[in-house]
Parts: structure tokens; sequence; C-alpha cells
């Protein structure tokens, strides 16, 4: 009976989160569609928003690309780029950033110059690589690992040596050895700050890969990635195609960090409480 | 060190002589603990108390190997721990640490961190552990609680499972680092009555830091005042209150009495280390 006297907003708070986020993003496309409209229905033209389509148009378009081949072409091969480069970073970052935490005579002679290449943005990385890799495939591989790279060790780095030192004294006295130091305490010490690499990390990756696919003009095989999709629907003009790839690229990076937080859940059990 | 000659022949007889530990970080000294020399018996309950920053978690890390001593040297039962020709001791579950801020494992359940010790060690299989582990959290009163993680957990839980988390491993002393801080009267109270009854079950050395002068006549034999720093012990107070003491021991004359005593001469180093902290920042 007390729901009588609920707003619309209250009782959509009750509900679950499936109902929760429909219900925002309706309301999202809601304002969406009136703001683009606005001219054509009150003859009163909402800067910037006046000019993008409505998503009506954007779903027409959708429905369109949805049955060539090509497009999902290019869903695969952004992922399949994202993948390679975030999965080379984490193979490297994970066991590098660890040696940097654990080892002294590693850390004073790799960090240095790690923190001099560490602050070079990704992209700028592109036309030297374009030059030193024999193929345009591989230099956005190379970038795109990069991206990830740098970021996957510094959070690895900065999680391990930030463990409560009473940990490794409580394993110690315990009569730990090295090994089980590795493995038991200072690896799942770890974990928190790997993930977290890993998502801000995969962040990175998708920037990266989309800006080399739109600069390098993709692959000329097939799709030239998401990158591309929106590169040739800009030149093609079509503006709602320029949205459909926008929002697909939402998707898949939505997709991507669902992901990882999945396996963090998996592989974290304490931290489900948080 | 088989667990059943344990007991009866009081193993775990700490001598601390004449220690003192300088703390060197880029060049500017810190002088811990100054020329400390303490005698506790094995099977004994000695309390530490004195003033905040005066050095006694710094001897007690020196005990445990955590870093090394300057000066003096310390013995277990006559064996070296650390001395002029070895300025750390050896890591060991002969000694085991409940630390002042607690480290129990987050990524380990109650039972996983309690079966760690005899798992590295070895001492038993994997399986074999986590059944002892069960046992003994059980025996604590956390038999509830065997597959919670510790930050699921009371933090008065926690610390019960970390002190059975140290004596699973059969140590010879028990060093305790302020383990019931900030906890409420009420949770302290049924703290102590567990301490007390492993003690009188495991008959281990324990070396006890607490702030609180009640907590260290309640529980026990000895209570060492330490200086303000650097730490060096002021004065020792015997405690012959016969065990088991129950609550009620609290409001009794004796127990009144060596409060006192004790507050005396812990309130005169208090009002040093108060002075000496204004002459600091003045
Ligand atoms: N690693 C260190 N390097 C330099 N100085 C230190 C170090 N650890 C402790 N100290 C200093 O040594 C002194 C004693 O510290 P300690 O932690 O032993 O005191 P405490 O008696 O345990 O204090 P509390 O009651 O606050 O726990 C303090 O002045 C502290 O600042
Ligand atoms: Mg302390």
């Amino acid at each position: 009976m007390t729901n009588t006297n609920k707003t619309v907003l209250a009782s959509l708070m009750g509900q679950t989160t499936l109902v929760r986020g429909i219900s925002s993003i309706l309301i999202f496309l809601m304002v969406w569609q009136i703001g683009a409209l606005c001219d054509d229905w009150f003859g009163v033209d909402i800067l910037a928003i006046g000019l993008v389509p409505p998503p009506t148009d954007v779903f027409v378009a959708f429905l369109e690309v949805i049955p060539k081949i090509g497009y999902w072409q290019s869903w695969v091969a952004s992922f399949s780029r994202v993948l390679t480069g975030f999965i080379v970073a984490m193979i490297i970052g994970i066991p590098f950033g660890l040696l940097l935490a654990v080892n002294r005579y590693f850390r004073g002679i790799f960090f240095p110059p790690f923190e001099i290449l560490r602050p070079i943005p990704p992209l700028a990385w592109v036309p030297a690589s374009l030059i030193f890799w024999p193929t345009n495939e591989m230099s956005i591989a190379f970038v795109t690992f990069l991206g990830a790279f740098f970021t996957i060790v510094i959070n690895v780095l900065g999680g391990a040596r930030a463990i409560n030192i009473s940990y490794l004294r409580a394993a110690q006295s315990m009569g730990a050895s090295q090994f089980d130091l590795f493995w038991k305490i200072i690896l799942p010490g770890t974990l928190p700050s790997i993930f977290t690499g890993a998502a801000v990390g995969m962040g990175i990756t998708w920037e990266v890969v989309l800006a080399a696919e739109m600069i390098s003009g993709g692959g000329t095989q097939g799709g030239g990635g998401l990158g591309f999709f929106i590169w040739s629907s800009y030149m093609g003009g079509s503006l709602e195609q320029i949205v459909v790839g926008m929002i697909s690229i939402g998707i898949a990076g939505y997709l991507s960090s669902s992901a990882i937080r999945k396996i963090g859940y998996l592989l974290m059990p304490w931290k489900r409480l948080f | 060190m088989s667990k059943n000659m344990k007991i009866s022949e009081r193993l775990g007889a700490l001598s601390i002589k004449n220690v003192t530990k300088v703390y060197d970080p880029e060049g500017v000294n810190v002088k811990a603990v100054d020329n400390c020399s303490m005698e506790i018996e094995g099977g004994e309950v000695c309390m530490i108390v004195g003033p905040s920053g005066c050095g006694k978690t710094t001897l007690l890390n020196s005990i445990a190997g955590f870093h090394s001593i300057t000066e003096g040297s310390i013995h277990l039962d006559n064996e070296l721990l650390c001395g002029p020709e070895k300025p750390i001791a050896a890591q060991g579950a002969d000694r085991m640490v409940v630390f002042q801020h607690g480290a129990l494992f987050p990524w380990k359940t109650l039972q996983e961190n309690v079966a760690y010790g005899p798992t590295v060690q070895k001492t038993l299989g994997a399986k074999e552990a986590m059944s002892k582990a069960g046992d003994m959290l059980a025996e604590a009163g956390l038999g509830n609680f065997l597959t919670r993680y510790p930050g699921e957990v009371s933090s008065g839980m926690a610390r019960r499972a970390e002190i059975v988390r140290a004596l699973i491993n059969d140590p010879k002393v028990l060093l305790l680092d302020e383990p019931y801080r900030a906890m409420d009267a009420l949770t302290k109270q049924i703290m102590h009555e567990s301490l007390l009854e492993t003690y009188d079950r495991t008959g281990v050395t324990i070396f006890f830091i607490t702030h609180d002068l009640e907590e260290a006549i309640f529980l026990g034999d000895k209570v060492h005042i330490v200086t303000t720093r650097p730490c060096q012990l002021k004065k020792t107070v015997e405690v012959k209150i016969p065990r088991p003491r129950s609550y009620e021991t609290q409001s009794s004359e004796d127990f009144r009495k060596l409060l006192a005593e004790v507050n005396e001469a812990v309130h005169e180093e208090a009002v040093k280390a108060f002075q000496a902290g204004e002459r600091e920042l003045a």
C-alpha cells in the first residue's frame, strides 16, 4: 500500500538492476529522439543535438548493416586486435611487473628505461611502428600491446609493493619458502591491482585499436575493423552509420569490461563482499 | 620439541640481555630500545606496558626476527636467537606473532588461514591441515565461520582466528602486539577468557604488549613497565593472583593495589613522554 505513494523514480529504484538498466536506456533514447526531432516537431533547433540522427533512423541503419558480412568482419577484426594486444600485454606485463616489485637488481636495470618510455602516448608510436613492422597488422598489434602493457605493469608493480608487510612476515614466520611466498602471498595479494590494471588497460586497448584503424585505413582485406567502419561511413557521408559504428564500439567495450569483471569476480571470492 | 613434553617442561624461556636497537633511516638515528634486559620464564604470561611509540613493537620485532638489533643478545631456551655475531634472528614457527593491526590473509578463508602454517611446513598433508584447522577453530568458538573470509567476520573473531593460526604451529612463545586494542569492554572480556583458556591448555609462553593496565594485571604473571623512548625496563610488578582468574578478581583488594602500583609507574613515564613530545614540537 505504500507503493501507491511512490513516485515513478522511487518505484524504479526498487526494481531489479535489469529493469532499472533497461528503463534508463529507454529514457535516454526518448530524450535523444525528442532532441533530434525538436526542429521538425516544434520548429526549434537544439544546438548540436539537432544534427544527430534520431535513434529511429539509427535503428533502421542498424537493421541494414546487421545482415552484411562486412559489418561483422569489422567486429571480428577489432576484437581480435584488441584481444591479441591485451593478452600479450598481460602475459608479459604481469610477470614483468612482479619481477620489478620483488627483485632489486631487476628493478635497477629495467625500471629507468620503462619510466622513460611510459609517458609516450601509444599513438605517438604509430608512425615509428608503421616503419618498423613489416605489415600494417603487426604495427597495430604492437601499438595496441603498448597501450595496455604500461598500465598493467605499473598497476602490478604498485600493487605488489603495497602488500602489507605483516602478511609477508606472518607467512615467513610460519615457514613459507620463497616459492610459497610468491605464489601464495604476493600473487593473490596483487590480484586486485592486476584486475584494476586489466580493466584500465582494456579501455586503452580499445582506444588505441580504433584510432590506429582510422589512421592506417585498416586492412584492405575484408573488414578494416570498427574504427575503419566509422571512417568509411564518414567518407560515404552516412551520419546514421557513423552512429551505428559508435554504438557498436560502446557495446564492444562494455562486453570486454564485463568479461574482465566476471573473471575478477570468479578469481577473487574474498572481494565479493565489497 | 614434541607436543606432549611441552607443558611439563615449560619451554619457551626468553632471555633479553642489554638489547639496543637504533633505526637509521638515511642517517637520522632513532634509538628505539636502549640497553633493555628482561628475563621471561618458560610458560609465563609476560605483559609489557609503556607509553606510545616507546619501542615495544621494536622489541617484539627483534624477538620475532623481523629486523636486526644493534647491540645485546636474545636467547630462547638458552639458544642464541640474535647477538653480536648474528644481528638478526631467523624467523621461525617457534615464535608466532599476532600483529598489531592484524595479518590474516584476506584472500584465504579462516580455515585456510589457520591451515597455512602446517601446509607450508609440510608437517601435515593439505587435507589433515584443513581438518585440524577446522577442529581448532571450532574449539575457539568459530566452528560456524570456517569458510568465511577475514573481511566477513568481526574484529574479535578475526583476532581469535589469528591466535589459532599462530597456535596450530605449536610455538614456544606467542608474541601479541596489542591484540585487543580498540575493542569494546564486552568483546575484550570474551577475548580474555578465550586467551586464558588457551593458555591453560597449552602453557605457551606469552609476550603481550598492551596499553590497558587492567588487562595487563588480569592476564599477566608479570607486568613489565617500560620507559618512554628509548625503551628500557623500568619496573616489574609480579601478579600473584592465583589462576584460574575470573572477572570478579578485578574488584578484589589485591587487584586494586596492583593496579595503583602499575598506574603510578606508567603515569610517570607517560608524563615524561608527553613532555618530550612537547619539546619536539616546540
Ligand atoms: N622502521 C623504522 N624506521 C625508523 N624508525 C622507526 C621504525 N619503526 C619504528 N620507528 C620508531 O621507533 C620508535 C618506536 O616504535 P615502536 O613501533 O616500536 O613503538 P611502540 O612502543 O610499539 O608504539 P605503539 O604503542 O604506538 O605501538 C618510534 O619513535 C618510531 O617512530
Ligand atoms: Mg607498537
